[in-house]
């Protein structure tokens, strides 16, 4: 089977939905959400990685390295938020993250 | 090497934002005083200045680096006000920084990093710029939204706001891979050139939508709204106040950029989409308020159905006073939000806090009637009452929208403002007519007080503001530049 640049996207496409669904339907802990976030990030770069080397043209590539820096700042500062508020809470349930209504 | 040059020349005022910023965060971090207030003054003035040198910088165009920047009349009329209105967000907060925590000198460089990355924001000519600029623009916002670090609802707030805009960015990335792939470039001119060839890919088309709401979701519009009031509530006042103002004047601007810019080949594909954002959100956010307690939500959810009504300028094809009607509209956005945070800021209850609740303003008029009488000038300009600056705005963007045959969007959005009427008059009638039951007392600073006249007299005089200086004509250059 010779593989061509639609089982990329449709790959893609899978980790993409499956990071989305992890962040709604999770109930039980935080840091998932944030693993989903990642996994939605990487699905992306497999994405651009594909387009890139089917387009034969290196921008892709380079957005894909954009992606993988700003992804670990955004990860440090989602840990980061997440230890203030688990300092006041004591734990980082998904189903307590509701204090505010309205 | 002097090209290079005469492309730095173009980006001063950015240049002197990252050099003033990495200076004060140096000052913050070596200086063994409690620093806030110095950092705070001098931030504040970058600010100012910068804002100074947008407006009387030469307005011509200029593609700088390689073409992934773009400076003209529109982008330096938005970082004008985007970084006056920053400016403002940080004097109006300086005291309740000070006494909060006089040695967090944090709060101020993360105005100016996040005002910085707006101003890239405006200027991005193509995706990956565009992407690093929104990230160096929210990714300061997710830290400001949980700066009270003992406070839940403040961490929250900061949860619920990093989730989501993490989410929407990705969406915006997924939009753009799509995008990148089915037109080859990543490059605002090049994609506008494939977009404009007679038959559209469907791939665009979806790539579209995706980037669509990943940038609604920043300008917290109908069916991305969820994160706003929570953010708004939980975050401290000030900090509201930011997010209410520059951000949004932002994004809605980047919006107008890359809808007019690199989509309007498809023109006909994403009209629907915003015109239903613009209905969903004029209706949702009117009378969801209406409900409201916490005045913070409650101006969360006024928002919420501002971005829909200057949406509707954005739903007729580019013309120039369409693009002027939602600059003007969405300047006096900002500058009433301003003076409303600048009232609820120097307010305070017995125990020190900011007010949180519409209840507590009762029996304002009778203790402190300036602020009182500046309240219901906003809130009338919010409503839309005639002579105020809200009539006028509301009134050009109904014109742009009646204009393009866009009547029923018109008469919807005209008879929505009837319903936001009410609960800003009634908050109004709980200041004048509502028995006194809370002590509140006023906490006011230089800086509040000027932010409070400043606003207060924009919104009042704008018709001689208007006719006096070139306010029109500048927004009707910038608007002309685009395209």
């Amino acid at each position: 089977m010779i593989i061509e640049l639609g089982h990329y996207l449709i790959l893609a496409s899978m980790l993409f939905t499956i990071g989305v669904i992890g962040v709604f339907l999770n109930r039980k802990n935080v840091i998932i959400i944030l693993m989903s976030l990642e996994l939605i990030l990487l699905s992306i770069s497999i994405n651009l990685v594909a387009f890139s080397s089917f387009l034969n043209d290196s921008v892709g590539q380079i957005f894909s390295l954009f992606i993988l820096t700003v992804a670990a700042g955004e990860a440090a500062i989602g840990l980061a938020i997440l230890v203030v508020y688990f300092r006041n809470v004591g734990n980082i349930e998904v189903d307590q993250i509701n204090k505010m209504r309205g | 090497m002097n090209l290079f040059f005469s492309e730095l020349l173009l980006i001063i005022p950015e240049l002197i934002i990252i050099l003033a910023a990495i200076l004060l965060l140096m000052i913050g971090s070596f200086s063994t005083k409690n620093s806030a207030k110095v950092v705070v003054y001098f931030s504040a003035l970058t600010l100012f200045f910068v804002s100074f040198l947008e407006i009387i910088m030469p307005w011509d165009t200029g593609l700088l680096f390689t073409e992934s920047l773009v400076e003209n009349g529109f982008s330096r009329f938005v970082k004008s006000i985007i970084f006056l209105s920053s400016a403002f967000v940080i004097i109006l907060s300086s005291k309740w920084l000070v006494r909060y925590d006089s040695k967090a000198f944090e709060y101020p460089i993360l105005i100016l990093f996040s005002s910085l990355g707006m101003s890239f924001m405006i200027s991005a000519n193509d995706l990956i710029t565009l992407y690093l600029a929104i990230e160096l623009q929210s990714l300061p916002l997710y830290v400001l939204a949980s700066f009270k670090r003992d406070s839940v609802n403040s961490g929250e707030a900061g949860i619920k706001y990093f989730v989501l805009g993490a989410l929407s960015s990705s969406l915006f990335l997924f939009g753009s891979s799509l995008v990148y792939g089915f037109t080859g470039s990543v490059e605002f001119f090049d994609i506008s050139k494939s977009i404009g060839a007679p038959e559209i890919n469907t791939g665009i088309i979806v790539g579209i939508v995706f980037i669509l709401s990943g940038l609604i979701f920043k300008i917290s519009a109908v069916p991305f709204h969820m994160w706003t009031p929570d953010v708004y509530e939980g975050s401290a006042t000030p900090v509201t106040a930011f997010f209410s103002t520059a951000p949004k004047m932002a994004a809605m601007c980047m919006l107008v950029n890359i809808l007019y810019g690199p989509f309007s080949g498809a023109f006909e594909s994403w009209q629907q989409i915003i015109i239903f954002v613009s209905i969903a959100s004029m209706a949702l956010g009117s009378f969801v308020a209406i409900k409201q307690t916490n005045i913070r939500r409650l101006l969360a959810y006024s928002s919420i159905a501002h971005m829909g009504f200057a949406l509707i300028a954005l739903s007729s094809p580019l013309s120039s006073s369409a693009v002027q009607s939602l600059l003007i509209y969405m300047l006096i956005y900002v500058v009433t939000n301003l003076g409303v945070f600048a009232c609820i800021i120097s307010l305070e209850t017995s125990e020190g806090e900011t007010i949180s609740k519409i209840d507590d303003l009762s029996g304002l008029s009778r203790r402190y009637p300036f602020i009182a009488f500046s309240m219901t000038m906003l809130m009338f300009s919010f409503a839309g009452i005639p002579p105020l600056a809200g009539f006028f705005g509301k009134y050009l963007i109904f014109r742009t929208a009646i204009e393009n045959d866009l009547i029923s969007l018109a008469l919807f959005g005209l008879i929505i403002s009837v319903v936001a009427a009410y609960y800003y008059i009634r908050i109004i009638k709980i200041m004048y007519f509502d028995e006194l039951d809370i002590l509140l007392t006023k906490s006011s600073s230089k800086g509040l007080n000027i932010t409070n006249i400043v606003c207060t007299i924009f919104i009042v005089f704008f018709l001689l503001i208007y006719s006096f200086f070139p306010i029109a004509e500048m927004a009707n250059l910038a608007a002309k530049s685009i395209n």
